[in-house]
């Protein structure tokens, strides 16, 4: 028997987790002499105050939806993803040749191959550390972490020698005219609508399209099924005959692959060049709102939206106060602190509760296991 | 490449190594008693600038060690509650802690000096000074082990001696007492431990502290021994690399110091030249700095002895259902 009626596991431990970090994170500001009120209010109207902060909160949104995705489907095979930056670091390395390869006549043929190639690289980085946790049992976690700095690392070497531009910067040479990906700015104001100049662009229907195709995956499909039920145990997995070798590679691949496909926003929608760092920490915002997203793509859809606020939020508050940038950080800490790790504080006197509300069984309860 | 060379690469090798060192030997308390760790990195940061700070506004390096050890032991605390008291899972815990530091790091830096998130230089009591070991002087004219002794291994400041210390004392805490033995017991099973009557919680929180402790030093050597302040981010993944030292060593505290000095001589080789020539071809600084993640994933995958893990590792230990 579920201790808890569905809504509350859904929707009240998860607004009450980030309440809390909420309220801690307000803490933190009135301990550095500011109001944390005020600090709300400038981060609000901020990200959705205007067209400009939409579009950003989206832009950064749409980031989020693809590393959070990357982190939900793993965890839905109990496999903790800890990698999203370095596959999608990965990415945006394959991204960028297939923009700097090929001139491109016409972004809708781009895009596509893109997709292919941010895919493509993102899955082959989680391809090693799955088929060393699938078969060797090395510790994904530890692998994956491993895999960030050898990402890293073959970035900066990358971008110090086959891929320099020439002049002093570490960087990769412009994308062609032909990859530029419509700006929701050139689109909405071809149907006459005003929007603010910002990097938003048509990946953020692709981040949508990922999320339904993410959600009829796990729910519609027998791949899916297979996925969840490892996931829940692994044991009666294989001995329903699911193979958990195949279970794990494939998981990770579609992991590594969502990861990997941020870059066609990061790389090709904004920067149109390959920077050294361009995930800028988006692969571990993906743990936080997988977490809080409990996994599922609406969830994910939903606090992706809200970190991309609170992201846009924290760059106007720096712009404004004197709380630097780094507020962000703190907040997201708090977050996945709350709905991660300090779950069991607010669901066992939750549980609690809810029994003591609940009428008795007529048969006295089996006790669990 | 001459020898005066090679003195110098080992000496900034062991002044390198002590961070990885004291938050390995951290990690490796933790591990061993079933807690694993991946906020050690945050920890590290956190101590870092707790030091720098501290040793900044009193002028004393030691009240700045002090301030150090005990912020990581705040976080400390904070792992343990959420791992421990309230079962939650530890990998995610660490994920938390390494955001929770960055973030603090800079905002209260920020609102202390606004400096632009880093701490003034540190100068004169609030920096660990150089200790010249006995008979350095007189034995540096001795060929060969002379400089060897004189410039490579005295001349550090006094926690890279305590960390060097801390290795046999690891060693003899956790396999020559009733506290170690009870320590790696619970990491491997905790049940069992619990029916002898010993207290499971209690031990595993001790380790955490210990854990706390060792990373205050780490982070607190960082700021104020081998570099003048605190900067942002200053740890650099440094906590990540005593993980992957910890899994070199097969969580073993003498294999620790081997992994450490390693480490510590690639990132010293990687400071010293831009890239390797080996005549017929030639290795890129960036290889050099990627090689310990390289080298424990070739661990961890097996192929060159395999690590085990403590084996209750990462699973919050539940008395009755």
């Amino acid at each position: 028997m579920d201790k808890l009626p569905k809504w509350a596991d859904v929707a009240l431990i998860p607004l009450i987790n980030l309440i809390l970090a909420l309220i801690v994170s307000g803490l933190v500001v009135a301990l550095i002499g500011q109001d944390p009120f005020e600090a709300l209010a400038i981060m609000v109207n901020g990200a959705v105050g205007s067209t400009y902060g939409w579009g950003y909160t989206l832009f950064y949104a749409t980031n989020f939806i693809f590393t959070g995705l990357a982190v939900a489907i793993a965890f839905h095979a109990r496999l903790f993803n800890i990698g999203g930056e370095g596959q999608a670091q990965l990415g945006s390395l394959g991204v960028a040749l297939v923009c700097l390869m090929v001139p491109w006549p016409h972004w809708l043929i781009a895009l596509p191959v893109a997709i292919l190639g941010g895919g493509l690289f993102g899955a082959a980085w989680a391809a090693i550390p799955a088929y060393l946790q699938a078969t060797r049992g090395s510790h994904i976690v530890i692998t994956t972490i491993m895999f960030n700095f050898i990402a890293s690392a073959l970035l900066v070497y990358l971008l110090v020698s086959a891929l320099k531009a020439p002049g002093m910067a570490p960087e990769s040479a412009r994308f062609v005219e032909g990859s530029h990906l419509p700006t929701a700015r050139e689109v909405l104001g071809a149907i006459g609508i005003d929007f603010a100049r910002t990097p938003m662009n048509v990946s953020f229907i692709v981040a949508l399209l990922a999320c339904w195709g993410l959600w009829l995956l796990l729910w519609r499909t027998r791949l899916g099924y297979e996925i969840r039920a490892f996931g829940h145990s692994d044991k009666a997995a294989v001995y329903a005959g699911i193979n958990p070798v195949r279970i794990t590679m494939i998981t990770m691949l579609i992991s590594g692959a969502l990861a990997g496909l941020m870059a066609i926003n990061a790389v090709m929608g904004e920067q149109e060049r390959l920077l050294q760092d361009n995930v800028l920490g988006a692969g571990f915002v993906g743990i936080a709102v997988a977490l809080m997203g409990r996994s599922h793509p609406v969830g994910v859809f939903i606090a992706a939206v809200l970190f991309g606020a609170l992201y846009q939020g924290g760059a106007e508050l720096e712009f404004e106060t004197s709380i630097p940038r780094e507020m962000i950080v703190v907040i997201q800490a708090l977050v996945i602190l709350f709905t991660g790790a300090l779950d069991g504080m607010v669901r066992s006197p939750l549980e609690k509760a809810f029994l003591r509300f609940r009428r008795q069984p007529d048969k006295p309860g089996v006790p669990a296991e | 490449m001459n020898y005066l060379d090679l003195i110098q690469i080992l000496d900034s090798s062991i002044r390198l190594a002590t961070p990885l060192l004291f938050a390995c030997l951290a990690g490796l308390f933790s591990e061993r008693a079933g807690v694993f760790d991946i906020g050690l990195e945050g920890k590290i940061l956190i101590s870092a600038f707790f030091s720098a700070a501290v040793a900044a506004l009193t002028g004393s390096v030691w009240l700045g060690l002090l301030a150090g050890i005990a912020s990581s032991m705040v976080f400390s605390m904070i792992h343990g509650l959420a791992s421990i008291t309230f079962r939650g899972d530890q990998l995610i815990s660490g994920v938390a802690i390494n955001f929770l530091a960055a973030g603090m790091t800079v905002l209260i830096a920020q609102d202390w000096f606004s400096q632009g998130g880093r701490t003034p230089q540190l100068s004169g009591g609030a920096r660990f000074s150089p200790i010249e070991l006995p008979f350095a002087e007189a034995l540096s004219g001795v060929p060969f082990i002379g400089p060897l002794y004189a410039d490579a291994l005295s001349g550090h400041t006094i926690l890279v001696y305590v960390g060097l210390l801390t290795v046999p004392l690891t060693w003899y805490v956790l396999f020559r007492t009733r506290f170690g033995l009870r320590l790696r017991a619970v990491g491997e099973n905790p049940g069992a431990v619990d029916t002898a009557g010993v207290n499971v919680v209690r031990l595993r929180y001790a380790a955490v502290a210990i854990c706390g402790v060792l990373c205050g030093l780490s982070g607190s050597f960082l700021a104020t021994g081998l570099a003048a302040s605190f900067t942002q981010n200053m740890s650099a993944g440094r906590g990540y690399i005593a993980l992957a030292a910890l899994i070199f060593a097969k969580w073993r505290p003498w294999y620790a110091l081997g992994a450490c000095l390693l480490f510590g001589l690639l990132q010293a080789i990687s400071n010293r030249y831009s890239s390797i020539d080996l005549v017929l071809f030639e290795i890129p600084n960036a290889f050099v700095l990627a090689l310990p993640y390289i080298l424990t994933v070739v661990i961890l995958a097996g192929f060159v002895g395999k690590a085990v893990p403590p084996r209750a590792g990462g699973q919050p230990y539940v008395k009755e259902r």
